[in-house]
């Protein structure tokens, strides 16, 4: 069983559904990347072999009994990284798109920044940047829409490389958005009054499958995110908001 | 309009039935049966009743109690869908809370089981 070992204790969390093609190179690379860290592929009811693989990579497997969805998914191997007493959880894709070798700056930047999240993002500093052009129209227009809320700029919201302290755990434990969750996981953080920072990463292209977020479902897309936003920023609990 | 009151009357009293049909068959709990039969029965009432209908048509500022009727039926079907997608959030969120306490419990459980099975020798 997973458990964390000694202080500022990491786990590596990937989230997957059906990424039998690429999640036993993803581990393999994390294990290069980051070796003695632990690997949980939180499995999202896949119908093909992901979990399999992911263990003959050497990952422990989290399966969940149905499929929830990516929000779900996440928030299940933060529920769990929270209860076995993990200090910081950095989430990796496991379709190959973030490159491992930028876990150890993200660590980094948890440790010493004292911010709860820690982004990995493809526009600071010029990362090479796979990202299609409606992609990057729809992540130039949030980037306008979240700045007054954050009250400091993003410049990649949507990016799911993302490290979390335990504060953000306990947290996200509790309450996580259920589908597209990066964007409203910013605000989240800002109705806490948490802080968050970017480092400039590499991505690439998936090594296998395609984005969820197809061009029809754009739109769905951009009106859930921005209703989400909205009521996360009018949820108060007692008058104030949320902590 | 008599026969559009008709209409609307065997309508409810059809919704009605096949409420207290699905109750009898257990293929709906009983505190989800209520918002239909409530609706269904404020329908049947309205359309059978000149007065009620009347004082609702003045109430919306309406002449044609027709259209009083129509307004209502919306308004309590809106209600009705509104009720259960409270409803259905309420269970999907519990739905998810469950499904995530599982694979957490069945997880430690196995790798608990794993651990002994290494730990005993032979």
């Amino acid at each position: 069983m997973i458990r964390p070992r000694g202080p500022d204790s990491l786990l590596i969390l990937i989230p997957a559904f059906n990424e039998q093609a690429a999640v036993g190179f993803v581990v393999e690379e994390i294990h290069r990347a980051a070796p003695g860290v632990p690997v949980l592929v939180v499995d999202d009811c896949s119908w093909d072999a992901t979990r399999d693989v992911a263990r003959a990579a050497g990952a422990e497997v989290l399966p969940l009994p149905y499929h929830l969805g990516l929000g779900g998914c996440v928030q299940a191997g933060y529920k769990f990284a929270y209860e076995m007493g993990f200090d910081y959880v950095i989430r990796v894709d496991g379709d190959g798109q973030h490159d491992p070798r930028d876990i150890p700056r993200i660590f980094e930047t948890l440790k010493s920044s004292g911010c709860e999240m820690v982004i990995g993002s493809r526009f600071v500093d010029g990362g090479a940047d796979y990202t299609s052009l409606p992609r990057r129209l729809g992540i130039k227009f949030f980037r306008l829409v979240l700045r007054p809320i954050l009250g400091q700029p993003v410049y990649d919201p949507t990016s799911g490389f993302v490290g979390v302290n335990r504060a953000a755990l306990a947290v996200f434990s509790r309450s996580f958005p259920l589908e597209y969750p990066e964007i409203e996981t910013l605000v989240v953080l800002q109705r806490r009054a948490f802080r968050f920072r970017e480092v400039p990463c590499r991505f690439r292209p998936r090594k296998a499958g395609r984005s969820s977020i197809t061009a029809l479902k754009s739109f769905y897309y951009m009106v859930h995110v921005l209703l989400g936003v909205f009521v996360n920023i009018l949820r108060y609990e007692g008058g104030r908001p949320r902590r | 309009m008599d026969r559009f009151l008709d209409v609307v009357a065997v309508l409810s009293g059809a919704l009605i039935v096949v409420v207290l049909g699905s109750l009898r068959r257990e293929h709906i709990r009983v505190e989800y049966s209520v918002s239909w039969l409530a609706a269904g029965v404020t329908m049947l009432v309205l359309s059978q009743s000149d007065t009620l209908l009347g004082a609702v048509a003045a109430f919306v500022g309406v002449a044609e109690p027709a259209l009083a009727l129509l307004f209502t039926g919306f308004s309590v079907f809106l209600l009705v869908f509104y009720r259960f997608s409270m409803i259905i959030s309420t269970l999907r969120d519990a739905n998810i809370a469950l499904t995530q306490r599982v694979a957490i419990l069945e997880y430690q459980v196995e790798s608990l089981h794993e651990e002994r099975e290494t730990s005993q020798p032979g």
